[in-house]
């Protein structure tokens, strides 16, 4: 805390209430007693609680624990096996999500600008052509992500950092009020991940609501002021320095192990 | 030199089949060139092939109700590849069977059910018309429809251009901003389809996919982008479809096979001597950059 902490959330304040005026409406995004799964075993159980709107939240937990799959729920890829997500009135397609496991073909024949454009899908669509102010949003995306120089570039000759810009910048153009990361730094270098982590904190300060998978506690403490933690049931939610406790991750770990194969039919909350 | 130029003309000056076979076998590398582009990026190369056994069955039925007629054949085509091709589809989404692998039951399916049909009622002739085509068959009619399904698939292929694409590379992303992938790729594979069906009369049901695909293929090692591809795809098509006729001609051969000996000699070549990926570009390449 302190008079560091106190300045950057003024700030923060102060901006959110410009982007408010400029057209960023708030969404908070309402998990209510969520169950997500796949083929009835659940993966995320019975989880309730808010992502407030501009919040910054990270989600961690061991593997299988159901983190992917609540980025998946929340994005409108996966359907609720039981209970309900509110995400106060915004449309699926408003999310800016990355996934983990790209579905990206990277020998597609296809330059770093065309991807980057792609961002601009809002205000292009199937049919739309490019605007000059349009191309300058484009210019600065390229530019906040270090990539100026590499328009030209085919998607085959990028290194594995390299890429995961081009994805930060088309996300920037998407311009959304929440943004959905997965696991974005895993096997990314330091370098790329501090400046796109600069990205990420920007867009905190423009007051979005962030939720990001990360397996680095380190990066956690640093940046997210908030961590949920996942054990398919949920382990703790709230502020970042009492969530991620050595007890806690204890806990978490003890519960991921429990998958039981033959398990009968969750009777908690069974009307 | 009268004699050369006698040799590569006089076929299609003095013989109006011939000339109708290669106007129709033009406007079929044109619409092809694209669509036989995006089966090889798409890595859906086999599902052509399997599309092209399912226009069988159609066209076996119309051949049932009407004889060897242009219009009842080319309709039941189009509906049955349709069907198949949604069918396919289906059972990949409902089910846990993957798409590949539906398609490949399917067309097994059509492709019994297709041959069975046509020795039901026709000779083993006829048989062997409606696998590998006759040249003879391509008649005004055939031409226009040729003509028609080509232009479809440009202009179609023109409009969707960027969903298409983005379908093709990166279908997670089309399908979080909301770009109607499902309904692209429906299109997509109906515009294979129609394709097929355009290639069936003059080069039978069992060669059609040969324009769609060898000339895509070969194209690869000849340009980068997309459009250039499909360019030279055509280009290749075109040569092919000529060098085809003519040997079909002399040579008294069956019109389907030889245009895609042709097309597949070209293909040869470019796996070879192409000017990206080639063997011969590979061999040549050295030492690396400097930077």
């Amino acid at each position: 805390m302190g008079r560091r902490r106190l300045g950057i959330s003024l700030a923060c304040r102060r901006l959110g209430a410009r982007l408010v005026i400029i057209g960023i409406k708030m969404h908070a995004i309402t998990l209510n007693n969520l169950t997500l799964g796949y083929e009835r075993h659940p993966a995320v159980h019975h989880l309730s609680g808010v992502f407030e709107p501009g919040s910054m939240t990270a989600v961690i937990g061991p593997n299988g624990s159901g983190k992917s799959t609540l980025l998946k729920g929340i994005t409108g890829i996966l359907r609720p096996l039981g209970g309900s997500i509110d995400r106060g009135g915004l449309k699926t397609s408003q999310i800016a999500y990355l996934p983990q496991m790209l579905e990206i073909d990277r020998s597609f024949p296809i330059t770093v600008l065309d991807i980057v454009i792609l961002g601009l899908w809002r205000d292009i669509g199937i049919f739309g052509g490019m605007k000059r102010d349009l191309w300058q949003r484009v210019e600065q995306a390229l530019t906040t992500v270090g990539l100026e120089g590499f328009e030209a570039r085919a998607i085959s000759n990028l290194s594995g950092g390299q890429f995961q810009r081009v994805m930060f910048a088309r996300m920037l153009l998407r311009d959304s009020p929440v943004v959905v990361l997965d696991e974005p730094f895993t096997s990314i270098d330091a370098q790329t991940t501090l400046d796109l982590f600069a990205v990420i904190q920007r867009w905190h300060i423009e007051n979005r609501t962030i939720i990001a998978v990360l397996h680095d506690f380190d990066q956690v403490r640093a940046y997210f002021p908030q961590t949920l933690l996942l054990a398919r049931d949920l382990v703790g939610w709230g502020a970042t320095d009492q969530v991620l406790t050595e007890a806690n991750l204890l806990l978490s770990r003890r519960m991921s192990e429990a998958w039981d194969e033959s398990a009968a039919v969750c009777e908690e909350n069974a009307a | 030199m009268n004699h050369f130029v006698d040799f590569f003309l006089s076929p299609f000056s003095e013989f109006i089949f011939m000339r109708h076979a290669l106007v129709a076998c033009l406007a079929l590398a044109l619409g092809c060139a694209p669509v036989g582009m995006l089966l090889v990026l798409r890595r859906m190369s086999l599902m052509g092939d399997a599309l092209s056994h399912a226009v069988l069955p159609g066209a076996a039925l119309g051949f049932l109700v009407s004889g060897l007629s242009l219009y009842a054949m080319t309709i039941g085509g189009i509906i049955i590849g349709l069907a198949v091709a949604l069918l396919a589809g289906a059972v990949a989404r409902v089910t846990a069977l993957r798409e590949d692998a539906s398609f490949a039951a399917l067309y097994l399916i059509s492709l019994a059910a297709g041959v069975l049909i046509i020795s039901m009622r026709g000779t083993s002739v006829d048989l062997i018309h409606v696998l590998f085509g006759t040249i003879l068959a391509v008649d005004d009619p055939a031409l226009i429809l040729v003509a028609s399904i080509a232009t479809i698939t440009i202009f179609t292929m023109a409009l969707i251009y960027r969903p298409l694409i983005v379908e093709c590379f990166d279908p997670g992303f089309l399908r979080s901003v909301g770009g109607h992938g499902a309904t692209m790729h429906f299109i997509f594979l109906a515009l294979v389809v129609l394709n097929l069906v355009a290639g069936f009369t003059a080069l039978g049901t069992l060669m059609a996919v040969g324009m769609l695909m060898l000339p895509a293929a070969a194209a690869n090692f000849w340009a980068k982008q997309f459009w250039s591809a499909s360019l030279a795809a055509a280009i290749i098509a075109m040569i092919s479809s000529y060098s085809g006729l003519l040997l079909s001609f002399y040579m008294n051969f069956p019109s389907g096979p030889s245009i895609i000996l042709i097309a597949g000699i070209c293909y040869v070549f470019s796996v070879v001597f192409g000017k990206h990926g080639s063997l011969y570009s590979r061999h040549k390449a050295g030492g690396h950059l400097a930077g």
